[in-house]
């Protein structure tokens, strides 16, 4: 159930995920408050609500800074579980809400909310990124987040008959830009050198960042480590 | 003489006047004496920003220094993969003063994009990304120059983090320890859309389109001057300094006329995750807080924003909205877009207005731009392309300005 202005209560919450046990919650929450940008992103809540006006999410969703900062404050385990599991993907990440006159970072919260959901596996957000692995796979492996030849009429109808005349066109029109680094290119945004690529994945490896991919969907992982191992063996 | 006044009263007074910045003051702590400290410890490399530059005050009063040449062009995934002639624009105004550049494929995205949308990273990857894009800068002697907006304002909250967090520098050195690669941070951290600011005088000295006649309504970017909001650069000239400059002051320049709007401070509606897989945020945000409001408001020719996202947001969210009868059809284009047009650019070897859906046919015309003419032009280099007599586009194909409109 999301939050609203009707169920929210401004004392601690009441257990509405009881399959989850307190000991689960309070040791996700320990892991959110163990992030080293932990301390940076929240001082206490004055209730002013200035996150809450300058948010886009909040004018869209049953969705709260102010309750992300307050829940985090109060050190409120079952309300951040709550958040974890039913708030987190609404956030648009724009930051418009660190205007906080306390200089409370709620979006940042919200990363950190969204690793700890990620490294633990929770349901809710792999369903939150069904449809988005392809731009894990992308970004992980190419070093681009996004290339020309995604731009395809199944995933982009709402963008009108260009990505038909694009996606047409997208060969030719690749050439026809004057840059070295991007002409003629169209599975990737620009020319990456193959070595440049083998520190990436150096990076993906040495820095935890398969393991999160481990727990949101295993043969995306696979995937990735064979290519990037062999990648790597290969040097 | 305001003592006499209420609180409101005050407020008013004092926001009737152009804000007065000393940095002595400021409400947020300056991190670049860390910075220095690490340097002198031996703990990072600290890239100077190369000479000339010009320094511009920033929110609470530090100045900022902007290189002007020799500059590493740390690429944006969006403008690379899906508005090209964004990335094109910044260079062609580069080459139009012979100014010394480096087009890297050393370099990655900043993945932040990604990291923003799923969360599938973490510090520490994010940090050793960041510093290994910086170390390869290094490496080649340019200065990086963020073309995202998002990278821009992902990496200072990254620097705030390494400067802050020894066990996050630590880690992140081990990790460059693996590729031979130094921690490298830049004595600033340049968004493209300063250089465009730090350049406008030069541009309209080669002006060769008259924009007199354009209303325009501006889209500042969220990640510009919302992360690490003392680094974005304010002018007192520009909004009385209540908001940043960049952008509006080039418009102002070109002789644009900039219209203000209610919902300025909004998100376009990109949502980095929703912009890709849930878009039915992204698309009512960006027409009804943003478009429909700017169209309600000042009737604007064209809007002008400086990141990838916002044009992607704002110009592909309309499409769809015609169905529901909402006001729509406002063209989107970056600010070094606008300013290469004025000096004459090719409209699509190197604007590349093809690639934006929402009709920026009125918007040309009414600058008294045959674009029929250039796109016939444009559409025989594609035919030559096509039959394989000519492989691309090149920049001497496109370097040269041309009087649009004569």
């Amino acid at each position: 159930m999301p939050t609203t202005l009707d169920n929210w209560n401004p004392g601690k919450a009441e257990n509405r995920h009881p399959e989850a046990t307190y000991e689960e919650k309070e040791r996700l929450f320990l892991e959110v408050k163990n992030d080293v940008r932990y301390k940076d992103f929240i001082y206490g809540c004055y209730e002013c609500g200035i996150c809450v006006s300058a948010c886009p999410s909040a004018r869209f969703y049953d969705f709260s800074p102010r309750v992300i900062a307050q829940a985090i404050a109060r050190e409120d385990v079952e309300r951040i579980y709550d958040i974890i599991t039913e708030d987190i993907w609404n956030c648009a990440q724009c930051f418009s809400c660190v205007r906080c006159p306390r200089q409370n970072n709620p979006g940042g919260l919200v990363t950190i909310l969204r690793e700890v959901s990620l490294k633990n596996g929770l349901q809710e957000s792999k369903d939150a990124l069904q449809g988005y692995s392809r731009v894990i796979y992308k970004v992980m492996l190419k070093g681009n987040q996004v290339s020309p030849d995604m731009l395809q009429p199944d995933f982009f109808p709402d963008w009108g008959p260009w990505v038909q005349d694009f996606s047409q066109n997208m060969h030719v029109w690749r050439k026809a830009i004057p840059m070295d680094s991007i002409r003629g290119l169209t599975d990737v945004a620009w020319r990456t050198d193959r070595k440049t690529l083998l520190e990436l994945y150096t990076i993906w490896f040495e820095s935890g960042n398969m393991d999160i991919i481990k727990e949101l969907d295993e043969s995306l992982y696979d995937l990735l480590t064979e290519v990037m191992q062999e990648e790597l063996e290969e040097g | 003489m305001t003592e006499n006044l209420t609180t409101v009263e005050q407020i008013l007074e004092r926001k009737s006047h152009p804000v007065v910045r000393d940095a002595s003051v400021a409400p947020t702590h300056d991190m670049h004496e860390l910075l220095l400290e690490l340097e002198a410890k031996g703990e990072i490399i600290l890239q100077k920003v190369p000479e000339p530059y010009v320094e511009f005050t920033t929110k609470y009063g530090r100045k900022k220094k902007i290189p002007i040449e020799h500059t590493w062009h740390h690429k944006s995934c969006g403008h690379c993969g899906h508005i090209p002639g964004y990335a094109s624009s910044i260079l062609w105004l580069h080459r139009q003063f012979n100014l010394d550049y480096n087009d890297p494929t050393d370099q990655t995205s900043c993945t932040g994009w990604n990291y923003y949308a799923s969360g599938a990273s973490n510090a520490v990857g994010q940090a050793a990304v960041m510093s290994r894009n910086f170390a390869a800068a290094y490496e080649t002697g340019y200065f990086p120059m963020i073309h995202c907006g998002t990278s821009f304002g992902h990496y200072k909250e990254i620097r705030e983090q390494l400067v802050h967090h020894k066990e996050l520098r630590d880690e992140v050195r081990r990790i460059l320890d693996k590729m031979g690669k130094p921690l490298v941070i830049p004595e600033e951290i340049v968004h493209y859309s300063e250089w465009v600011y730090a350049m406008r005088d030069r541009f309209v000295e080669r002006q060769l389109v008259d924009m007199s006649s354009i209303t325009a309504t501006v889209h500042p970017a969220c990640h510009y001057y919302k992360i690490i909001a003392e680094d974005a650069i304010y002018d007192p000239e520009i909004y009385g300094g209540q908001r940043t400059a960049v952008v509006t002051a080039l418009l102002e320049k070109l002789g644009i006329n900039v219209a203000d709007y209610s919902t300025w401070f909004d998100c376009c509606g990109f949502g980095f995750r929703h912009v890709l897989v849930q878009r039915d945020f992204t698309r009512s945000y960006a027409v009804l807080r943003k478009i429909e409001t700017m169209i309600n408001e000042a009737n604007p020719d064209v809007t002008i924003t400086h990141d990838t996202g916002c044009v992607t947001t704002l110009d592909k969210s309309q499409f769809a909205a015609k169905a529901h009868d909402r006001k729509v059809g406002v063209p989107v284009l970056s600010d070094a877009q606008v300013a290469a047009l004025a000096m004459g650019a090719h409209p699509f070897r190197v604007v590349q207005f093809h690639w934006h859906s929402t009709d920026w046919r009125p918007f040309l015309e009414k600058l008294g731009i045959n674009w029929q003419k250039y796109w016939d032009e444009f559409q025989g280099d594609l035919d030559q392309i096509r039959a394989g007599t000519k492989s691309g586009i090149t920049w001497q194909d496109a370097d040269q300005p041309i009087n649009l409109t004569a």
